[in-house]
């Protein structure tokens, strides 16, 4: 196995995209990314694509070979895989292209993640987003993603003393970094009291503690190592990526404040890097639901279990904390284009690496963490990204 | 007949609505019409409960308190004339939903009020003729009226179920005896949302003639008066009408005082009688003679003379609500919640 | 859905077939042809019986859901919860006939026989279990299983859920 570099990144803007059809937001993330590795399609080897649902979204199957075909690329006759993990949709094709690189198979492929929810009402795009959970013993008892996720917060709130605030904090810290990013979904601020006010969802969860349905494409350049200076001036090392999987079911997992996916995960990630939480400075963390960041943050091991509320509140992931966490605004202020959510972590961790991320930019990284979950918790991916030297 | 009720069960929806909260959506004095029909209120079921899960609930606990095997149960007929499905048996569901299936024979019944009752004969037959060990019917509605009618100021949701059988006969069926005739007082066309009745005809001419007709020939055939039966039950659309068939027929009021349900939960129609004879049975003690008098539109009295047996007094009802406590409780609604409830309200769309 | 996917889980979603490993003891719901966390994961293969749970149980967490499933838009808002049976497996199923502020963490619940939803007015209909607060209501008589689920061992409704 050989070392992998991230090579070149691209992401549309995250949002409401009316006038922009799935191919279209597709084809400027991956168009972006090859022109910033510097690299000719010729070079390309394949195509990963991270998508949750088109099927059911846009009535269109089969998206390999349709982004490749209006990418230029139809010609070329190149391998086009479409990687499907809920939500994980993106960092899952991730992997699949680290592998495919890391192998030998291929030098360079492009991984791209993009999905269109706005082309369905908000009630059809909830309905089709609840499959990431198991439809059969959850989803037909009336859950919802929020509700199920509702309920891991009701529970951690009753184990360890998480508080409602401590929830909302999730939430206006995304709007706050959100407002520093031209591509987020959403670019207002909020308070602790306009969280917590807001219109319940499944409740303890409210309307600002739901990260929103967005249309978006982010796509990456992925290339071996011992070739990246070649490309890129600022070539970044995928220093692990790692996949766990764990129940489909909430009511079926070990722990109900514990996502064990995550906990795996990161575990694997961090020993395939040699390294260990307390190295990370930026991380792109999963804040689907304010609930969901609480318990990534525990899970990843930059909290104690049942500590990541007041961690929050004392500002240790703030800009300029121990772990600077979703400088994006994730899931909640930057969007959250299920199968495209993976990939744009990585677009903004590397810009953070590069020292790109302008009003976003944490101090001299050199370690960052992208943590990436399916449904409510069946499938994590952590990846881990380093500065080359 | 050596044949009778083995076990029961009833149940009754959580949600209730008075009649001055449906007077005052229609600007009618509601609580005068509750007085007139004596109605304190009636039972709405939730949006999650219909016949099939009201049949179920009470089929339950009938069979938890009877300690039944639900594959003994040789057939289950439940009563109803609000079965969801026009075309496709509610006692199926329920078979299964009991783990009777599959070696039953089970079919729905419809005849107006009376289906249950219907049910529980031809229980009797399949029982006493020795083609079943047990028999299940079951008689459960939730009704309607049309909005603004004389009928939704007591149209409600409930239903019992009896288990009958030969061995541990907590009841015995001395007697049954119907009394049928053409008689259209009240009816719903096929395909009609809400049921039609013929105003004052449904009173003299059907419900009357028929209650009282049923119970005299019954009494005759069985050489009883009025005065040996501890508890009578008679059909309740409301809760005047056996009041004053029971009056008209020589029974006090300490003899109607457990058959009488309807003032606190509305009429349950195939539930009626039934939810009333399990409150008679929830209260009786051995050697108790019960009368119970059904009534149908269209119609027919079905009536059945009972004993209960020393078996009574082991019989354990722990399990599962006594139906004073759907009488005493509830949760009430306002008709807007009421309205969206029953399907009142016009959604739109497809 | 389709109506075959819905029908073939009836044992289940009616009556709480789960099943039990017979070399740890386990029981598990829905069913699971394999032993997930026993020491004999393959050799647990072929030797999980089926198994019915009671339908007692408690409260493990909930949430009280404002946006709705598709099919539970007239229930909203509903109680939704995680309820840890008596037998252990954890089930997720609706909290009915209890106002949403009085549901609880560890309140005692029963299944219930409700419906889950209908294709619309003129598709079927589609039922199974819920749950009902249980405190109110007297204990099941002891060795009395529920009707609802209580085929005594062996007999046709045990066997549909294997």
């Amino acid at each position: 196995m050989r070392d992998v570099a991230v090579l070149g990144v691209g992401m549309t803007k995250f949002g409401e995209l009316w006038d922009r059809s799935f191919r279209e937001i597709g084809i400027e993330a991956g168009l972006q990314a090859l022109v910033d590795a510097k690299l000719s399609s010729g070079d390309l080897g394949a195509l990963y694509l991270g998508n949750m649902a088109s099927g059911s979204l846009i009535d269109q199957e089969h998206i390999g070979p349709l982004i490749l075909d209006y990418a230029g690329l139809g010609a070329r006759h190149l391998p086009a895989v479409r990687v499907e993990g809920g939500g994980a949709s993106g960092s899952l094709a991730l992997h699949q292209g680290y592998l495919a690189v890391a192998s030998g198979l291929y030098d360079f492929v492009v991984v791209g993640g993009a999905e269109k929810l706005t082309d369905v009402p908000d009630a059809t795009g909830n309905q089709i987003t609840s499959s990431a959970a198991d439809h059969e013993w959850e989803v037909v008892f009336g859950g919802t993603l929020p509700a199920l996720w509702a309920m891991i917060a009701r529970r951690h709130m009753h184990q360890y003393g998480t508080t409602r605030e401590q929830l909302a904090r999730v939430a206006v810290h995304a709007h706050e970094m959100g407002s520093k990013n031209p591509n987020a979904h959403y670019r207002n601020k909020v308070t602790l009291e306009q969280v917590i006010g807001a219109g319940p969802v499944a409740e303890p969860l409210g309307v600002f503690d739901c990260a929103p349905l967005s249309d978006g494409a982010a796509a990456v350049v992925l290339g071996p190592m011992e070739l990246a200076h070649k490309y890129s001036e600022r070539p970044v090392r995928i220093a692990a990526s790692a996949v766990a999987c764990d129940t489909m079911a909430v009511q079926h997992r070990r722990d109900v404040t514990t996502l064990d996916s995550t906990v795996l995960a990161a575990r694997r990630a961090f020993e395939q890097a040699k390294r260990a939480p307390a190295d990370v400075q930026v991380a792109e963390i999963n804040d689907a639901y304010t609930i969901s960041a609480l318990l990534a943050l525990e899970d990843l091991g930059f909290s104690e279990k049942g500590h990541a509320g007041p961690d929050f509140e004392a500002g240790r992931f703030a800009r300029g904390g121990e772990v600077a966490v979703n400088m994006s605004g994730g899931l909640k202020a930057q969007g959250r284009p299920f199968g495209a959510v993976g990939v744009a972590q990585v677009v903004e961790l590397v810009r953070q690496l590069r020292g790109e991320a302008k009003d976003r930019q944490v101090a001299n990284p050199t370690l960052a963490l992208a943590h990436d979950v399916g449904g409510t918790g069946a499938t994590s991916v952590v990846t881990l990204l380093e500065r080359a030297s | 007949m050596d044949a009778g009720i083995v076990s029961y069960g009833a149940y009754v929806p959580r949600y209730r609505i008075t009649p001055a909260e449906i007077g005052r959506v229609w600007g009618a004095d509601g609580e005068g019409m509750g007085q007139s029909l004596n109605v304190v209120r009636k039972s709405v079921p939730a949006p999650d409960e219909d016949t099939i899960t009201i049949s179920t609930e009470a089929l339950r606990v009938a069979l938890v308190r009877g300690a039944i095997d639900p594959q003994q149960i040789g057939a289950i007929y439940v009563g109803s004339e609000s079965h969801p499905y026009a075309v496709k048996p509610t006692a199926t569901v329920v078979a299964q939903a009991v783990g009777a299936t599959p070696n039953l024979t089970a079919a729905d019944f419809e005849f107006a009020c009376k289906a249950g009752t219907a049910a529980i004969q031809t229980c009797l037959g399949l029982v006493g003729a020795g083609m079943a060990k047990y028999g299940v019917a079951i008689g459960s509605d939730t009704s309607q009226g049309a909005p603004g009618d004389a009928l939704e100021y007591s149209a409600s949701a409930g239903g019992a179920a009896f288990v009958i059988g030969r061995d541990h006969v907590i009841a015995r069926v001395e007697r049954t005896l119907s009394y049928t005739t053409d008689t259209p007082d009240f009816w719903r066309r096929e395909g009609q949302r809400y049921p039609s009745h013929s105003g004052r005809f449904t009173g003299e001419p059907a419900y009357f003639r028929h209650e009282t007709e049923c119970a005299r020939r019954i009494m005759e055939a069985a050489g009883t008066t009025p005065k040996e039966y501890r508890h009578v039950v008679f059909h309740q659309p409301n809760g005047k009408f056996p009041q004053r068939v029971g009056k008209q027929l020589g029974f006090t009021e300490d003899q109607m005082r457990y058959g009488l349900v309807t003032p606190y939960i509305g009429n349950t129609y195939s539930g009626a009688a039934l939810i009333g004879l399990a409150n008679v049975l929830d209260h009786a003690g051995p050697n108790e003679r019960i009368l119970v008098v059904g009534y149908g539109s269209g119609a027919g009295s079905d009536a059945f003379d009972l004993t209960t047996t020393d078996a009574i007094a082991e019989f354990d009802r722990s399990y599962g609500r006594p139906v004073q406590s759907y009488l005493d409780s509830g949760v009430e609604l306002s008709y807007g919640v009421y309205a969206k409830y029953r399907g009142k309200i016009h959604m739109g769309g497809s | 859905m389709s109506i075959a996917r819905f029908w073939r889980e009836t044992p289940r979603r009616y009556n709480l077939g789960g099943s039990k490993c017979t070399m740890c003891g386990t029981v598990y719901f829905p069913p699971r042809a394999v032993c997930p966390t026993c020491a004999h994961h393959r050799e647990s293969i072929g030797k999980m019986e089926p198994f019915q749970l009671s339908g007692d149980g408690e409260v493990f967490s909930y949430t009280t859901v404002h946006e709705p499933a598709e099919g539970f838009e007239m229930q909203v808002p509903y109680v939704l919860a995680l309820v840890r049976t008596v037998e252990g497996p954890v089930l997720t199923g609706q909290v009915v006939d209890l106002a949403p502020e009085d549901v609880r963490i560890g309140l005692k619940v029963r299944a219930t026989f409700r419906k889950l939803r209908e294709e619309g007015k003129a598709g079927v209909i589609h039922y199974g279990y819920k749950f009902a607060p249980a405190e109110d209501l007297p204990n099941r008589p002891p060795g009395r299983p529920r009707g609802a689920v209580g085929a005594p061992a062996g007999s046709e409704s045990d066997r549909a859920a294997a």
